[in-house]
């Protein structure tokens, strides 16, 4: 099978009180074609420094990232995302003065009509002729704004798309939807592959195969039978909410 | 009426105009009208003695526009205009004004428009003026603005004041005085670059009880260029008042913010809010991941910000 993502011997520490603190060591994993994948993990367990590493955000300190069988270690964020590197923020960022159709837009990368534009709104729950024309700025909520990160993520088409903790600000009842999205992905994924950061039991339920980073090291990776027995009740696992069926 | 390319560019830039404009209009190129027309119910008439037009909106009109734009394409022109705006009890008008200076020669170019708007009861005036220059001539492309606002009872003004590109040196001034229950709201964009300098300067008097103004004033710096932003209102009566100055400041700009509030009444309830910073490495970052280079997301941001 083709390797979307091949990641070998990573390693990334930062400088904490003039001490290297190793977030990420000797990490190597892959992710195949047509594949969804969710990592979980302890919080600090070096999540979301992965996703930002596959995304060109952070650089390694060793290590090598490959995107198709071509080395990315050294590209820049830009060219990631033009060879089909996609990004959902854990916490999205606002801008003033651009509006909801202008991200969308340059996501899309092409002067898309408003019905496209809104179509993608629509799939993540919200009423599309109220928020188009919109600012992303401080007037939305902090749900919105996420909701709003994961519609551009999902006007890129990226072959590959890493969303960092989808579920983190979202509602309960948003949440049902963000669930819908992903497995709306999941049925049309054919060659793409999602990668998601999450803590979150229906989330790993949807997974193809669950990795399990600790300490910034690569403690499990299974099918969710194999995996999620040893997970639930621990930290790494929460359900979506205690006791309420939705 | 006769323009060469470069008045229409300019015209385009600053009025959106690529023909006449329906309404009443007065498109003054080189110092000299070269289009004028009155309407049913506006009146403009040229002043005596000094430089510009007096414009006379009679009560009641409803809906209808007047455009008054300047070109200048002459190198070293210096003009110092009066434009004084009556606007009718009761009317509901927009008006778009605007300059461009094209200054391909050696000497300086100068524009210095002095509005004055009289809103008269429950009138609304939407008013839009845009100033840019262009060409590539060492004379320097100068604006001074003076707009004064002078407003009647519950009447309400909304002011959209924008320098894209090409000044060289403005000092802006504005002055409103407002009366029982009227709202003035301001909106300005500022951009400067290489040498330019640009200060901006607000006195909003709020003198009638239920009276309000809102005036935001967004600014972008770049290359060596300077701005200072003096934004004051002061209440004397039952009144709200907000001034924000948002600022971004790149490669070696400099931005000096003076928001300003003196409250002359226990009822006053005024805020002030600035910021300058640079462009958020987030939001780089951000619009990278979609796609685009920093230099191409730097635009983005920049555009959205000054829209």
């Amino acid at each position: 099978m083709y390797n979307m993502l091949r990641i070998s011997h990573l390693n990334f520490s930062v400088d904490s009180d003039g001490q290297d603190k190793e977030i990420i060591r000797d990490l190597s994993l892959e992710i195949p074609d047509g594949k969804l994948y969710v990592i979980t993990g302890p919080n600090g367990g070096g999540k979301s420094t992965l996703a930002k590493l596959i995304a060109g955000i952070e650089r390694p300190v060793s290590g090598q990232i490959f995107f198709k069988d071509q080395d990315i270690t050294e590209m820049s964020v830009t060219d990631r995302a033009r060879l089909g590197i996609g990004f959902a923020f854990q916490q999205p960022v606002r801008f003033k003065g651009i509006r909801v159709k202008d991200l969308i837009r340059l996501a899309a990368g092409r002067d898309i009509g408003v019905t496209e534009a809104c179509a993608y709104l629509s799939q993540v729950g919200l009423c599309a002729m109220e928020y188009i024309d919109r600012e992303v700025n401080s007037s939305l909520s902090g749900g919105e704004l996420k909701r709003i990160e994961i519609a551009t993520v999902l006007a890129r088409r990226s072959m590959l798309t890493v969303f960092d903790e989808p579920e983190a600000g979202i509602d309960l009842w948003s949440f049902q939807n963000l669930i819908e999205v992903f497995q709306k992905q999941r049925r049309e994924i054919s060659d793409r592959s999602i990668l998601i950061i999450s803590h979150q039991e229906r989330i790993l339920n949807i997974a193809d195969e669950i990795i399990v980073l600790r300490d910034g090291e690569l403690v499990g990776q299974g099918t969710k039978e194999e995996i999620l027995p040893g997970l639930i009740g621990s930290s790494s696992a929460v359900p979506a909410c205690k006791g309420v069926e939705i | 009426m006769k323009l060469n390319d470069t008045e229409r560019d300019l015209l385009k830039e600053i009025a959106d105009l690529t023909e006449l404009p329906t309404g009443a209009y007065n498109i003054r190129s080189n110092s000299r009208a070269v289009g004028r027309q009155s309407s049913a119910n506006i009146d403009i008439i040229p002043k005596e003695g000094v430089s510009g037009i007096d414009i006379f909106i009679k009560p009641g009109t409803i809906g209808e526009t007047v455009h008054i734009p300047v070109v200048m394409t002459e190198s070293g022109l210096k003009e110092k205009v009066y434009n004084d705006f009556f606007i009718g009890e009761g009317a509901d008008v927009e008006i778009v004004a605007g300059c461009g200076i094209n200054n391909c020669g050696a000497h300086d170019s100068q524009h210095d428009g002095i509005h004055r708007f009289y809103v008269g009861r429950n009138a609304r005036v939407r008013y839009a003026e845009k100033h840019y220059g262009s060409g590539d001539g060492s004379g320097k492309r100068l604006l001074n603005p003076v707009t004064e606002v002078y407003m009647d009872e519950d009447s309400y003004a909304e002011m959209e004041m924008v320098q894209i590109k090409g000044v060289d040196d403005t000092t802006r001034t504005t002055v409103a005085e407002l009366k029982e229950g009227a709202k003035l709201v301001v909106r300005e964009r500022l951009m400067t670059h290489d040498e330019q300098k640009a200060d901006s300067i607000y006195s909003v008097s709020l003198n009638g009880d239920g009276s309000s103004a809102d005036i935001v004033s967004r600014g972008v710096a770049r290359d060596n260029s300077y701005q200072k932003l003096d934004l004051k209102i002061i209440g004397n009566a039952v009144c709200k008042g907000h001034t924000e100055c948002d600022s971004i400041i790149m490669d070696n700009g400099r931005i000096l913010a003076v928001p300003a509030l003196e409250a002359n009444s226990v009822e006053a309830s005024l805020v002030h809010e600035a910021a300058i910073g640079k462009i958020a490495g987030e939001q780089l970052t951000k619009l990278m991941t979609l796609g685009l280079t920093a230099a191409e997301a730097e635009e983005q941001i920049i555009n959205g910000f000054l829209r």
